[in-house]
This record gives structure tokens, C-alpha cells and sequence, in this order.
């Protein structure tokens, strides 16, 4: 093999630029920094939504903002931060990284890809442009019928709630199918299921979550879409329905999902944690296995977060055992990512920080889960802000985290460079104190007896010390992402000079240039084990040359193409035309326009050749 | 749709246009286990329709309903009003449902052996099937508005329109694709070399059809 | 799971006979659902004896079950098809079965009906 250093010969496929090749991509690696920079951008929306909640708290009787848009504003937060935020963030690696490490060229459908990424964009556009005409949703992210019901709710509110969630729903149904079937079916020879990396693993357990959870919330909102738009009574008790149902069927969703926001992270971290501790991952069978059966059980769950709607002491026990239950594999995962560290020889680097961080406050957030678990404790815990502490350990202190040390760890193999060592570790200490002390005190403030979702608290109730304080951590919190930007600015200004494999990793994307050529492989080494990388070094006497970048001649990659484009405006139209059944009475004719679009989309689409050589 | 395969040395050189050769890992074309896949998750979502409907059945405050008399709201006034549900002709519809199933089989053999007589035959039999269906729907749908039964007069009718128009709007997409197929055929652009995608289609019609297998028994024969 | 160089379609295609067969047990056991349906008192009528309903119950659900199976194995191909497939089916009807269950169970379905 050569060994010259990142030869930049023109290759056959050069990359194309301008707005318009951005539009038609259909290459999983340019979908997956979409999703990436679009998700980035709109998890600062929830962090700001996030800031002005903490200045309104941070005083009793404050009026900063409204009771209304008090509500708006923890409602976007949740739903921003969940649909928009860690959801893309991880469909960012999904995509960049799903075909890399298991040796494919690109996705199994690179146009119903790129159909994702526009629905989830006009979704995620959608949603917040009710802000612009002060109607943003305001009943919560779970959107508890009966009081987003006409009656209670009688603005464009929770419409817009309702149907963005249809259309970001479609994009992840489209994708879960995608990346199911990409891993399922073009995995390179030799890499059986159980010798894919655990990331791939991970991620793959969630796509069936997703393809499972989602069509039950896309019936509860067609319901309450139903009820609020065409007169039926599903969750209304003066027509004879139950708003519990609402409940039963937004949380057969809603406890798969956050399955789905943390089984990504937990599979960057088994990724991590080796690489830096240059030790295989302690149990990875264990590993595999476990993250099934949280998948499994996590089906069977869903009602903890009911446990104060009166159930009835047999489906609260049920209930109750299996949720205790999930805790035992997610204690599996916690122990081998220690036995990981145990004994190796720890390379404290940026990502190795984020990782560890990401176990210690899962754990903290787990053991407020468990908590949560029993019935009566929780009597006392819901609607409270212990609840609150809990979900953001998990969700912060676990995607988060893990998310951002995924970020550091292939940021070098997505972008070229490598970001800021010091610039990294300011990033974390003050992501991890900023962190903390936002959190942390929100157990205290739970158990004191402070409710969630209040715009505001009476001076005489104590509340107001750890309030502060944890408005100064949000802010600390807030500031490590200004360290986090300058730190991405200054190294997108630097030239692309990162090696393909500046960790040493285990797994087949450290193998190919950074960034990789469009093509991704020339030719993939045969994968004997789970860490081919490694076998390759240790075959090569613990050095790996640089890879050249060959001219990949002969190689038909998929043409770009608009359709995509194109029948994700025909979906939005069609389901945003709902929107208007109270506004004039021909608003069909924006459905009947949308479908139009759609169906022309749909049929160029599958008559388009996907390869250019095609007639 | 497009689809794209795994890296190896297959690719390094250039290749004609047969992509339906494609090695795959599990040997089984990707938009296959694609469509399977988009069944599984189907299944959930008709579960939940299903689920609702007998979760709300004999629930609702005012009739019409399936299959005992009731009061209802006509013209104003509470009236004695009849079961609703008439047997006929949806055991006549889910009758055509199944025997599409089965055209579609042969169209599928036809296409795969080459017999494009077989082919258009038996497809404009499957098509003309499910236009049949969809028909039967709308007709039982109009008949029971005339009777009283709108989508929200009560639960029975909200539960039962929404299970019901999803399914036959699954059973229209179908046709609509399936009519392209046949269009297709009888321009011979459907031989052997891409049955797989009347496979593909035929796979989706299937599972309407298994779908109202179960929603026929449940809601038309269960009282 | 080794890669194949061909596609691996199925063997032992069935012949077109043997779906007409199939055809005629579908109709069959249809005629059967409605029969059962028919006997236990029809459309009209009274509520059934107690005894009587939860066994007519049970047939429709056996019979719609055999309906099912025969159209997943047979015409859905899933008999002659690799394992895979039938797994992606049949894991999601569990959950569903699961998701029908739970929801029946936890709002007391069974009570209501006899309220009237």
C-alpha cells in the first residue's frame, strides 16, 4: 500500500457544489451532516426556549413571561428537544455512519434517505411557525386529552402540534425502514450479526422500535385530530370516550421513544469506551442482548407514567414489577461499560470524557427511574420537578452526552479536521458543572413539593434558592455551547489535514480517508471479528498505513435526484391542510393540491432510473 | 426506488443495469424485505385502530348500532332505530377481497413465466376486484349516512368509519398501484425480469386482504 | 447469514393448482364464519345465551386465524420464503396481540357489554 499522505487525485465522481446539489443529494453522508446542522440548529431553539423558562423561575411571582406563553414554551422545549433535537442529532450518525461501519456504499433507498431529511426539515418548519403567529403548541409535548380537545384548546395551538407530529412521524417511519433493511441486507462479507459494531446494533434495536411505536401515536393523533376537526367524541366523556385512552395510546408510543433516545447513545459509548481504553468492550453478547430485551420489555412498561390516573392496584403491580424488571439489563450495560474501562489503558481524550460522563449521570437518572418504579413513591414524585430531574439526567445526562461524544469522536472522520483537545475538555467541565447544577437540585425541589409545568411560585414556599441557582447552571450550561461553537468555527478553518484514524479505532470507517471519498470503499477488507480495524493493525505489526484515495473508476453510484424534494412539500401540504378546516371551507383544495404533488412526486420518483447508466 | 449495495469488489468494475442481481446479505432483494418490513409495522397500526374499537364497543350513548336496536337521534327526536350492520353484502365483499388474493397469485405466475395473457388477465381481474370492494365500502358508507350514521353521531360510528376508511384506503392505494402494474403489463414492460416488483405489490395487497380478515369477524360478526 | 451471489428465491414453487385449492378452503371457512355467525342468532334478535357467545367467539377467532395463515404461508409465499421474513411478520403481531390485550384487559372490556 502507499504511503503517502492523503493524496487528492480528482476522482471520477467529483463532488459537486451549490444549493442545488445540497437539494438533489441523495448521498448518505451529506443527508447525515442535513440532519446534523438542521438538528444542531433547532436544539439551540429548545435550549433557548430552555433559558427563557429559567430567567421566569428564577424569581417567585416573576413576570417575565406569560402563564400562556409559559406553557408554549415548555411545550415546544420538550417537543423541540425530543423531535427535533435528539432524534436528528442521531439520525445524523445513523446515516453518516450506519453504511460506513458495516462496509456498504450508501443506504438501502438513498432517495426515500434524502425524503426523510425534507420531511423532517418542512416538519420541524412547520411546527415552529406557529411561533410567528402566536399560536405555538401549548399543552405539553404529550398533549394530554381532554384539554387539547376543542373546549379547552379552541386555538391553532394544538393543531399545529398534531399534525407536525404526523409529518416528522413519516419521516422517521421512512427512515426506520431504510435503515432496517440497509442493515439487515448490505452488510459486508464476513460481518455476521453478532460481529457488527455496537453502535450498528444499537441503532438497528432502535429502527424496530421506531417502525413499532409510531403508527400508535400517528392512530392517537388521527383520533384526536378527529375529534377536534370533524366532530367524533374518541377522547371526549360527553360523547362516551375515555381521555385515558389518549394516555394508554400516547405512552405504548411514548416509553418505546425514549428507548429510541438512548439506545443511540448507548451504542456511541460502547464505542467509545473500548477505542480509549484500547480493550475490546467487556460482554459484547451481553451487550447485544441486553439492548434487545430493554427493547422487548420496553413494550410492556408503558403505564408507569399513569401510575396517578387509578389504574387499580393489579395493572399498577403489573406494571410496577415490569418496570423494576427493564432495570436489570440497563445494569448489564452500566457494569460492562465499567469492566470496559477496568484494567485498559485510558486515553483521556475529549471523547472519553463525554462518555464517562454519559455513564455516571445515566446512572444518576436511572436510580430517580427506579424510584419512579414503585407506585406510592411515585405518588408523591409525579408532576413534581423530581420528575423533571430524572428525565433530564437520562435524556441530557445520557443522549446529551453521549451524543457530543459521539460528535467529538468522528467528528475528524466527517469533516477532515480534528476539533480542539483543550478547547473539548473546557467544553465538558463546564457542560458537566453547568449540567449538574441546573439538575441536580431539582430532586430537592421535586421532594420539597415544587409541581412541574408552573409558570411561576409563591414567595412563602422556599422554592426560590435552588431556583437560582439552577437558572445560573442553566446559563453555565449555556455558555459550554458557546465554547462548543467557537471551537467548531475555528477548526472548520483549518485545513483537511486529520488522519483517517486518529484513535486508533476498532471498526471499519477509521479505514478510509477522512472524509471519506463518495464512493466510501474501494474494496472492504474481509471482517473476521467485531473490531476489523484492529485485526488489520495487529496483522499489520500495530501499524496502519494512511489509505489513499484511490480514483474509483468504475464505480456507479446512485444519481441525485429532486423527487425526493418533491413529495416531502406534496406530504407537507396534505397534512398541513388540516390546518384549515376551520378557516374556510374549501381547505380540501390544499389537500387535493398537496396529494397532487405527491402523487407526481411519487411517480417520477419510480420511474426515474436510481442509476444513471439506466433507461 | 433506488436501492444500494454492499462495497465489495462486485462493484469495482462496471456493470450493466441489472440491479435486480444485487448480492444482498440475506440473498433476499432489499425492497422485499423492504415491504415486509413496512407489514410489520402495519401491523401495529391496525392493532391500534382494532384496539380502540373494542375498547369503545358497547360504549356508545346513542345508537345506531352493529347489531341491537337502540335509540337514536333522526330528525330531531330519540327514535327506536334498527342494528345497522347488514350482512350480505359485506360477506359478498370480503368474498371478492379473497378471491383477489388469489387473481393476484396468478398474475404473479403468469408474469414470472413469461404468460403475459396470464398476466393481464388475472391483474385487471384483481384490479377490477378491489375497485369492486372499495365500491361495496362506499355504498354500505352512503347507506348507513341515509340511515342515520354519520362519522360522529357516537363512538360505534367514529370507531368503525376510521378502522374501515383506513383499511379502504389502504385497499385504494393498492389499486391505484396496481393498475399502474397493469398498465405496465399490457405494454409488456412486465416480464420475468421484473416480477419482483408485481411481487413487491402483490405482497401489499395480501396484507390488506389478511387485514380485513381480521376486521370482518370482529366488527361485522362479533356482537 | 454468508452472502449469496443470486438472488435466493424460493424453491418448490407451488402451481397454480395449488392455490385454487387454497381459494376454495378461504371461501369455505368464510362461509363457515358467517354460518357460525348465522347459527348463534344472527344479526337480529335477542342477545345470546352467555354460554353460547364466548364459544361462537372463539370459532370466528380460530377460523379467521386459519384464514390468516393460510394467505401469509401460501399466497404471501412466507412457507417457501426464508425465515427472515416470517419473523418480520410474525414479531410485530405479537406486540400487536400484546398492545389488543393489554387495552381490552385494562379497560375491562368484557364489562360493558353486558350494561345495558
Amino acid at each position: 500500500m502507499a504511503t503517502s499522505v492523503l493524496d487528492h487525485a480528482p476522482a471520477i465522481h467529483e463532488e459537486k457544489t451549490g444549493i442545488w446539489s445540497w437539494i438533489t443529494t441523495v448521498d448518505h453522508k451529506r443527508i447525515g451532516i442535513l440532519y446534523g446542522t438542521t438538528a444542531f440548529i433547532f436544539f439551540l431553539l429548545g435550549g433557548i426556549e430552555a433559558l427563557i423558562m429559567r430567567m421566569q423561575l428564577m424569581k417567585a411571582d416573576n413576570t417575565l413571561v406569560s402563564a400562556e406563553f409559559f406553557n408554549s414554551l415548555f411545550t415546544m422545549h420538550g417537543t423541540t428537544m425530543i423531535f427535533l433535537g435528539v432524534m436528528p442529532l442521531s439520525a445524523m450518525f445513523f446515516n453518516y455512519f450506519i453504511p460506513l461501519q458495516i462496509g456498504a456504499r450508501d443506504v438501502a433507498f438513498p432517495r426515500l434517505n434524502a425524503f426523510s431529511y425534507w420531511v423532517f426539515l418542512l416538519g420541524g418548519l412547520f411546527i415552529n411557525f406557529s411561533f410567528l403567529i402566536n399560536a405555538a403548541p401549548n399543552a405539553g409535548w404529550f398533549g394530554y386529552a381532554n384539554l387539547t380537545e376543542n373546549t379547552y384548546s379552541p386555538g391553532l395551538n394544538t393543531d399545529f402540534w398534531v399534525l407536525g407530529l404526523q409529518i416528522l412521524g413519516i419521516a422517521s417511519m421512512a427512515a426506520a425502514v431504510n435503515f432496517f433493511v440497509t442493515i439487515v441486507n448490505l452488510r459486508a462479507p464476513g460481518m455476521k450479526m453478532l460481529r457488527m459494531p455496537m453502535f450498528v446494533w444499537m441503532s438497528f434495536i432502535t429502527q424496530i422500535l421506531l417502525l413499532l411505536a409510531f403508527p400508535v401515536i400517528t392512530v392517537a393523533l388521527v383520533f384526536l385530530m378527529m375529534d377536534r376537526h370533524f366532530g367524533s367524541h374518541f377522547f371526549i366523556p360527553e360523547g362516551g370516550g375515555d381521555p385515558i385512552l389518549w394516555q394508554h395510546l400516547f405512552w405504548i408510543f411514548g416509553h418505546p421513544e425514549v428507548y429510541i433516545l438512548i439506545l443511540p447513545a448507548f451504542g456511541i459509548v460502547s464505542e467509545v469506551l473500548p477505542v480509549f481504553s484500547r480493550k475490546p468492550l467487556f460482554g459484547y453478547t451481553a451487550m447485544v442482548f441486553s439492548g434487545v430485551f430493554i427493547a422487548f420489555l420496553g413494550f410492556g412498561v408503558w403505564s408507569h407514567h399513569m401510575f396517578a390516573t387509578g389504574m387499580g392496584p393489579i395493572a399498577d403491580s403489573f406494571f410496577a414489577i415490569s418496570t423494576m424488571l427493564i432495570a436489570v439489563p440497563t445494569g448489564v450495560k452500566i457494569f460492562n461499560w465499567l469492566g470496559t474501562l477496568w484494567g485498559g489503558s485510558l486515553q483521556f481524550r475529549t471523547p472519553l470524557y463525554f462518555a464517562i460522563g454519559m455513564v455516571a449521570m445515566f446512572i444518576i437518572g436511572g436510580l430517580s427511574g427506579v424510584m419512579h418504579a414503585s407506585p406510592p413513591a411515585d405518588l408523591q414524585q409525579t408532576d413534581s420537578y423530581f420528575v423533571v430531574a430524572h428525565f433530564h439526567y437520562v435524556l441530557f445526562g445520557g443522549s446529551i452526552f453521549g451524543i457530543t461524544a459521539g460528535a467529538y469522536y468522528w467528528f475528524p472522520k466527517m469533516f477532515g479536521r480534528m476539533l480542539d483537545e483543550r478547547l473539548g475538555k473546557v467544553h465538558f467541565w463546564l457542560m458537566f458543572a453547568g449540567f449538574n447544577i441546573t439538575f441536580f437540585p431539582m430532586h430537592f425541589l421535586g421532594l420539597n413539593g415544587m409541581p412541574r409545568r408552573v409558570y411561576t411560585y409563591a414567595a412563602g414556599n422556599n422554592f426560590e434558592f435552588w431556583n437560582q441557582v439552577q437558572t445560573w447552571g442553566s446559563l453555565l450550561l449555556a455558555f459550554s455551547f458557546v465554547v462548543f461553537l467557537v471551537n467548531l468555527w475555528r477548526t472548520m478553518r483549518k485545513p483537511k489535514t486529520a488522519p483517517a484514524d486518529p484513535w486508533k479505532g476498532a471498526t471499519l470507517e477509521w479505514l478510509i480517508p477522512s472524509p471519506p471519498q463518495e464512493f466510501n470503499f474501494g474494496d472492504v477488507p474481509p471482517v473476521n471479528s467485531s473490531t476489523p480495524a484492529w485485526d488489520l493493525r495487529r496483522a499489520n505489526g500495530g501499524q496502519l498505513p494512511e489509505p489513499v484515495r484511490v480514483s474509483g473508476a468504475g464505480i456507479h453510484l446512485p444519481r441525485p435526484s429532486v423527487w425526493p424534494a418533491v413529495t416531502a412539500v406534496g406530504v407537507l401540504l396534505v397534512i398541513g391542510s388540516v390546518l384549515f378546516t376551520h378557516a374556510f371551507s374549501k381547505w380540501w383544495f390544499i389537500t387535493l393540491t398537496g396529494a397532487a404533488i405527491l402523487f407526481y412526486g411519487v411517480y417520477r420518483w419510480a420511474f426515474e432510473p436510481p442509476f444513471p447508466e439506466e433507461h | 426506488m433506488s436501492h444500494a449495495m454492499p462495497a465489495p469488489h462486485v462493484l469495482a468494475h462496471p456493470e450493466g443495469s441489472q440491479h435486480e442481481s444485487h448480492p444482498t446479505t440475506t440473498g433476499i432483494p432489499s425492497r422485499k424485505l423492504a415491504l415486509w418490513t413496512l407489514i410489520g409495522s402495519e401491523c401495529l397500526f391496525f392493532a391500534s385502530l382494532i384496539s380502540t374499537y373494542l375498547v369503545y364497543k358497547g360504549r356508545s350513548l346513542v345508537g345506531p348500532l352493529p347489531h341491537t336496536e337502540s335509540q337514536c337521534m333522526l330528525e330531531g327526536q330519540m327514535q327506536a332505530c334498527e342494528p345497522i350492520i347488514e350482512i350480505p353484502l359485506v360477506t359478498f365483499g370480503t368474498a371478492v377481497l379473497l378471491f383477489s388474493s388469489f387473481f393476484i397469485v396468478l398474475a404473479l405466475y403468469g408474469a414470472q413465466k413469461g404468460k403475459r395473457g396470464m398476466l393481464v388477465g388475472w391483474l385487471a381481474a384483481t384490479v377490477i376486484s378491489g375497485l369492486f370492494f372499495v365500491g361495496m365500502q362506499v355504498y354500505e358508507f352512503q347507506h348507513f349516512f341515509h340511515k342515520g350514521m354519520g362519522y360522529s353521531t357516537n363512538l360505534f360510528s367514529s370507531s368503525f368509519f376510521t378502522l374501515t376508511g383506513f383499511h379502504g384506503s389502504h385497499v385504494t392505494v393498492g389499486v391505484i398501484w396496481l393498475a399502474t402494474l397493469l398498465v405496465l403489463a399490457i405494454r409488456g414492460k412486465l416480464g420475468p425480469g421484473k416480477a419482483l416488483n408485481l411481487e413487491i405489490a402483490a405482497l401489499y395487497w395480501h396484507f390488506v386482504d389478511v387485514v380485513w380478515i381480521v376486521i370482518f369477524p370482529v366488527v361485522y360478526l362479533m356482537r | 447469514m454468508d452472502a449469496h451471489a443470486h438472488d435466493q428465491e424460493s424453491h418448490g414453487h407451488p402451481t397454480p393448482a395449488v392455490y385454487v385449492k387454497i381459494a376454495v378452503v378461504l371461501f369455505i371457512l368464510t362461509a363457515l364464519e358467517v354460518l357460525a355467525f348465522e347459527a348463534a342468532g344472527g344479526g337480529l334478535g335477542p342477545s345470546l345465551k352467555p354460554i353460547i357467545e364466548p364459544i361462537v367467539v372463539l370459532l370466528l377467532i380460530v377460523l379467521s386465524a386459519a384464514k390468516f395463515a393460510l394467505v401469509a404461508m401460501f399466497y404471501m409465499h412466507l412457507k417457501q420464503d426464508p425465515r427472515l421474513l416470517a419473523n418480520i411478520f410474525v414479531f410485530p403481531i405479537l406486540i400487536a396481540a400484546v398492545v389488543i390485550g393489554s387495552l381490552i384487559v385494562l379497560f375491562q372490556y368484557w364489562r360493558v357489554q353486558g350494561a345495558r
